[in-house]
């Protein structure tokens, strides 16, 4: 604690969590498998450094939303502690919010009636921004973004990627020590996803001393912007590294991606044999692809004979260099799924 | 707490209730609906009225209560329901986070309603007036926008402490919202003197600052027909009314505080998955 309290009180770090822990409460109705409660956050602990641009990746349901509500002061934990800024979350939530803001995923705030430029002015008012000053902030950030041209247009005439342009424009509007952005590119096209990335790493350049967490469930997304990367499941956090050296911890074992036709499972056949750490399957133009992380070479010999002796005809191998994807696959033991933008 | 500063507090007031401003130029469709449907039920009192030989001052009564409907349908659908609209388009965390006052984003709500009321029910009283040729002047004039405004103060205080209190019921709100509208018409004499109804029925009723105010300014727009069927005296209704204004703004605050922490405790201030 002493030396935390000095660490943070020496402002080297923007976000503290300690054994965070979440538990939600379910009316009966809405019980799953017959358990009333929800453990959406396990005694999580993590540390963010000013500066940085840390991601927290995990799949739907892991409790990245959860986190940062709590951290945005929006959402009590159950037990454990958060720091915002030097602020504790719970105690201090006033001091918390002078830092902070934050940008969701799909979000749909706003007024439809209002300009662009208009909405933006209203939630920089809350901040005490002058308007002369909002309005500059909010010319210069919309040209950064390529909506320079739509600042007098009606939001409810918005598409949904301009919307998020503009969503990501009113979290940093407030010039935030500290940002939140909750999956902000869910669900857009790649090419609005890829200005908000650009975006994102170009202000973090230009303001070093900010710090942004981010959350996403797109592996490439994590790795192409952040520098530590925490992988989050049910709750737990299971591993927290540079995305390099995530992948380097996995270099040891090596990653096999093979085609095969003829059968359509290969999970319930080769999981738990010797020296296979993790597969993941899918179907893909008739034949299997399987993603195979094997301990050790010498077990792709029996796994290839398995394979053979249930039929399948092996079409295509190909040895890989470990992938986020692959990091994520030996630690929770199934694929993230979701095609990415 | 840290203090946000008086300054914030004014920006956030004028912000928030800016869109509501704006509202009432950008779309005038509704201004027409809004003008037109409490007419409506303002013309069928008015025939009422002059079928039964009432005094032509019924007729002002029919018209001043339809204006103030105007004000009661806004702060029911727009301030007791809205945190939970807000809530639901996603808003509320967005003001929830902003440091800022949260009764400064109250009072933008109700300025911006009332504002926008006032010239729907000045529509009100502007056709309702030239249509039915009813009397409404005023003799003392200072003292009958006291009284309005004192009313409005108290009405939105209320609109303030019920829409904190249903911060926690998202569509429960809504639904407690139809149920209150049409009584309150009825109860709060929009149409005819309370007093009519007796003595208690009007003491309860005036726990809506409606019911006082449309009370004490039909005293101001008719004192000789109204001695007969006044409810209490004007000062009086005034000094009740002032209690009232201060009452629901302290409450709106202390319940808007406990209603946040309880939804915050049990997960309940944002939506799920948003
Ligand atoms: N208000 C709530 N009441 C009950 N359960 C909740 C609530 N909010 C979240 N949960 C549950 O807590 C768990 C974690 O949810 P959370 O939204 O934090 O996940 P996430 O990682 O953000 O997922 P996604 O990718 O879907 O956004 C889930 O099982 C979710 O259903
Ligand atoms: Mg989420």
């Amino acid at each position: 604690m002493g030396t935390l309290m000095g660490r943070m009180l020496l402002g080297e770090i923007a976000v503290k969590t300690e054994e965070l822990t979440r538990v939600f409460r379910l009316r009966k109705r809405e019980a799953r498998e017959g358990r009333r409660e929800i453990l959406a956050l396990d005694r999580v602990n993590l540390e963010v450094c000013w500066g940085e641009l840390f991601g927290l990746l995990g799949p739907n349901g892991a409790g990245k939303t959860t986190l940062i509500k709590i951290l945005a002061t929006l959402l009590a934990p159950t037990s454990g502690r958060a720091w915002v800024a030097g602020a504790d979350v719970v105690e201090n939530p006033a001091e918390v919010r002078r830092h902070i803001n934050m940008v969701c995923g799909g979000e749909t705030s706003g007024y439809g009636l209002l300009t662009v430029e208009e909405n933006l002015w209203m939630f920089a008012q809350f901040y005490g921004i002058p308007s002369r000053e909002a309005r500059r902030r909010i010319r210069e950030l919309l040209s950064l973004v390529g909506m320079a041209d739509r600042a007098s247009t009606k939001v409810y005439h918005l598409s949904s990627g301009m919307r998020q342009k503009m969503n990501i424009v009113r979290g940093f509007l407030t010039d935030p020590k500290i940002l939140f952005l909750d999956e902000p590119t869910l669900g857009l096209d790649v090419q609005t996803a890829r200005t908000i990335r650009d975006f994102v790493r170009q202000w973090l350049l230009d303001h070093p001393d900010r710090t942004i967490l981010l959350t996403t469930h797109y592996m490439h997304e994590a790795d192409e912007l952040c520098q530590r990367v925490a992988i989050i499941d049910r709750g737990r956090i299971l591993a927290c590294a540079p995305p390099a050296e995530l992948k380097k911890a996995l270099q040891r074992d090596v990653v096999f991606r093979l085609y095969v036709e003829g059968i359509a499972d290969a999970k319930n056949l080769l999981d738990g044999m010797k020296g296979v750490r993790a597969l993941a399957q899918h179907m893909e133009e008739g034949r299997l692809s399987v993603d195979l992380i094997l301990s050790e070479e010498e077990a792709l010999v029996s796994v290839l004979s398995r394979l053979h002796a249930a039929g399948a005809r092996l079409a295509e191998l190909k040895k890989e260099e470990p992938t986020l994807e692959d990091v994520f696959l030996s630690l929770v033991g199934r694929k993230l799924s979701e095609e990415s933008p | 707490m840290t203090n946000p500063g008086w300054k914030t507090f004014l920006r956030t007031v004028l912000g928030r209730a800016y869109p509501r401003f704006i509202g009432v130029w950008r779309e005038k469709s509704w201004l027409f609906f809004d003008v037109f449907l409490p007419l409506l039920q303002v013309s069928a009192y008015v025939y009422i009225y002059r079928a039964i030989g009432a005094p032509l001052e019924f007729s002002g009564f029919a018209v001043l209560g339809g204006a103030m409907i105007a004000y009661w349908m806004n702060v029911l659908w727009s301030m007791a329901s809205q945190l939970y609209w807000e809530k639901e388009t996603g808003n509320l965390q967005l003001y929830l986070i902003a440091p800022t006052s949260r009764m400064a984003i109250l009072l933008g709500m109700a300025l911006g309603g009332l504002t926008a009321t006032t010239v729907r029910a000045a529509g009100v009283i502007l056709v309702g007036t030239l249509l039915f040729r009813v009397p409404l002047q005023v003799a003392d004039g200072a003292l009958f926008f006291g009284v309005f405004l004192l009313t409005l103060i108290s009405l939105y205080g209320l609109g303030m402490l019920l829409s904190s209190v249903f911060l926690l019921w998202g569509r429960e709100a809504w639904h407690l919202s139809q149920l209150f509208m049409e009584p309150v018409y009825l109860f709060s004499g929009f149409y005819f003197p309370v007093r009519a109804l007796g003595f208690w029925v009007a003491a309860v009723a005036s726990l809506i600052p409606i019911t006082l105010g449309l009370d004490a300014m039909r005293q101001l727009l008719y004192p000789q027909l109204m001695e007969k069927f006044r409810f209490l005296s004007v000062e009086v209704e005034l000094g009740i009314l002032a209690f009232l204004a201060v009452l629901f703004l302290f409450l709106s605050r202390e319940g808007l505080r406990f209603f946040e922490d309880l939804a915050r405790r049990e997960g309940r201030l944002t939506l799920r998955g948003q």
